[in-house]
């Protein structure tokens, strides 16, 4: 596949990658370190007669957003932490009338107002249940500066594939880091779109919200002849609200089971020298970097580390990480929180004796802080 | 020839939740008697909602519909409009849900001047959920959350539209449906963010307690504070001081729209036209 190689920052390659994926609305409020995001799409949708809006909000970016999507066609929102703390009521709407769209969080520190200039992954666990009830997110988490693009892409498609809000994690050291990126080009991204699914038979026979036990919603846009209904109380095969006991119990065991099932279809991971590796070192998004780093400092002193690094958040790569786990004694989490992910690994290994390197001053973690603390082990 | 409403109504969602004698029936009849006047193909309208009693609205008319979170019907119908600017989007919000949780989005909605019809159905409190104070619960009134009597000062929502720079303000209550539909049709003709008081009765959860036990008091009390525009104009300020003017209140075709301005936005981006300046405006702060 051919590549192309652009300078920018992490930002602003997800901008570019959502209309490269065909996105055509935008709609948010200004959050520090996210707003480039705003600022690269508020120029580049018009260009491809798309809208972006700055909105009096968060809320009001998030609905906006849910609105256009609603219409048939593909929408982006861009926070950081205190956003998506704003924002998910509308998520959980979204989850809930299986609405979709991607939500770019640029994570610096918290938890409220927090450091709001400096790094953090203080929201993996924020990502996984933004708002209340029960639900399964999906969440991407870039770690370098390509990714940024390529899975601000792989959002868009899975949104559509799974009818359901699909969140980005960057930090703020990747938003805000500038360089050198080799992309997949323009058109092979457009050649790759898989649009939502949508029913073309008559109005009559369309039910939007029956669907085989683990299959999302089939909506078709708005204004094209199949008038139906959203909203975010448990709702019947039509989309109106009900609380028949049956068709209540189904809806949320599908919004589970639609992902859950179909984990396979969302797996995605990367592992830097693990074939050998006798210590494991689990990262992601720019931590992720510094490891890699450490990783290259012990492998000159004798010492077997690797990296596992998950891209899909959530749902956990849990199959993985065990037979990672059930192999290699030493294993170790480096995250800028305290543990959010770690308990994630302890779970998934269903081991109590992982270790962990967390860092919450809103300052990076160095590879040397990594090596020191290997050595440790 | 009596009106056929069956064309305009999800019949299977018959009866509504709405209480017996209660306004919100009316209001939803004469919107579709203006629909149907106006022409508009059901498939050209959305109809967005919010929570509380006039959040069923959406569910019960044969329109793509949406029933949003509460208070959030002008910010979804905001991403409704942009992506779709040649269709007709109409909210349906209650006073608690247009002007407590909602009120930002409204009074950016009115600034912003997108082409939404708002019909805010004022009942004067929190009926769904029994009886709390709203931000038009006249003050003294008996409400659940302030059993002593309401303290809080109310919102003239009319007012609060004009001033947020909502380019077609207008009130009617639902005592005269015939008024209510010309008001609808002159809405949603009007290219512009229309935002209308529309008011309703609650003698349920606010006649109960406060002496308007029956629809037809609270209907009585409605007509006590209300008075046709030219009407109120004429009175003194001490007699204007309890009264609510009906009619249009506000008017402007002048006012740019925003679809419309977002249209200039795309042609500079597309090396069609220069930048957008204070030139172009001649209000300019």
């Amino acid at each position: 596949m051919a590549t192309r190689e652009v300078i920018s920052t992490g930002n602003e390659l997800s901008a570019m990658a959502a209309v490269d994926a065909g996105c055509m609305f935008f709609g948010g409020y200004p959050l520090t370190p996210s707003s480039e995001v705003m600022h690269e799409i508020s120029d580049l949708l018009p260009k491809v007669g798309g809208v972006a809006i700055q909105m009096e909000d968060e809320i009001g970016g998030i609905c906006a957003v849910i609105g256009a999507a609603m219409t048939g066609v593909r929408a982006l929102t861009a926070t950081s932490g205190p956003g998506m703390s704003l924002k998910a009521e509308n998520l959980g709407l979204a989850q809930m009338a299986e609405v979709p769209l991607v939500c770019v969080n640029v994570m610096r520190g918290g938890p409220s107002t927090g450091l709001p200039t400096r790094v953090s992954q203080g929201d993996i666990l924020q990502s996984k249940n933004p708002s209340h009830g029960d639900y399964k997110s999906i969440t991407l988490c870039a770690g370098s500066l390509a990714e940024c693009y390529t899975e601000t892409v792989r959002a868009f498609n899975l949104a559509d594939r799974f009818m359901q809000p699909v969140i980005v994690l960057l930090d703020e050291t990747i938003g805000h880091m500038h360089g050198k990126a080799d992309l997949p080009t323009a058109e092979d991204v457009k050649a790759g779109i898989v649009p939502r699914k949508r029913f073309d038979g008559a109005p009559e026979d369309y039910f939007p919200y029956e669907c085989e036990p683990d299959q999302p919603a089939v909506l078709n846009p708005m204004f094209e002849g199949y008038r139906y209904h959203f909203t975010g109380l448990h709702h019947d095969r039509k989309g109106f609200p009900t609380e028949e006991i049956e068709t209540c119990r189904k809806l949320i065991q599908r919004l589970e089971d639609k992902v859950e099932l179909h984990k396979d279809e969302l797996e995605s991971y990367e592992e830097f020298m693990m074939d050998d590796a006798e210590i494991m070192i689990i990262a992601y998004g720019s931590v992720s970097l510094a490891a890699k780093e450490s990783i290259r400092h012990l492998r000159k002193e004798g010492i077997k580390a690797g990296l596992f690094r998950p891209i899909t958040i959530w749902p956990s790569p849990a199959e993985k990480i065990k037979e990672h786990t059930d192999k290699i004694e030493k294993v170790l989490v480096v995250e800028l929180n305290i543990g959010q992910y770690h308990s994630e690994i302890q779970r998934a290994a269903a081991r109590l004796d992982i270790e962990g390197l967390f860092k919450v001053n809103g300052r990076p973690i160095s590879p040397y802080e990594i090596v020191n603390k290997v050595k440790e082990l | 020839m009596a009106f056929n409403y069956d064309k305009y109504l999800r019949l299977e969602k018959m009866p509504t939740l709405w209480c017996w004698g209660c306004g919100d029936g009316v209001i939803l009849k004469a919107f579709v008697r203006a629909v149907e006047k106006m022409g508009i193909p059901q498939d050209d309208i959305c109809v967005v909602s919010g929570i509380g009693c006039s959040g069923r609205f959406s569910s019960y008319v044969d329109f793509n519909t949406v029933h949003t979170t509460h208070g959030r019907t002008v910010a979804y119908a905001t991403g409704i409009k942009l992506a779709c600017p040649t269709k007709h989007v109409i909210c349906v919000a209650g006073d608690g849900d247009a002007l407590a949780i909602g009120g930002n989005h409204t009074i950016h909605g009115c600034r912003r001047n997108i082409d939404i019809t708002m019909i805010i159905i004022n009942n004067f409190i929190y009926g769904l959920t029994n009886s709390q104070t709203s931000p038009t619960t006249p003050k003294g009134m008996w409400t659940v959350s302030q059993k002593s009597g309401n303290i809080d000062p109310t919102f003239d929502t009319c007012d609060l539209a004009i001033a947020a720079g909502a380019s077609f303000v207008a009130r009617e209550s639902m005592l005269d449906p015939k008024k209510l539909e010309k008001i609808f049709i002159k809405a949603m003709e009007h290219k512009g963010f229309a935002c209308l008081d529309i008011l309703s009765n609650c003698h349920i959860n606010l006649g109960r307690k406060n002496k308007m036990v029956s629809a037809m008091d609270n209907l009585k009390w409605i007509e006590s504070i209300t008075a046709p525009k030219k009407k109120y104009d004429a009175m003194t300020p001490e007699e204007q001081l309890n009264i609510l003017p009906t009619g249009i209140l506000k008017q402007d075709t002048e006012a740019d729209e925003y679809c419309d301005m977002y249209a200039e936005v795309i042609k500079f981006h597309q090396g069609k036209r220069k930048a957008i300046t204070q030139d172009d405006f001649a209000k300019k702060i």
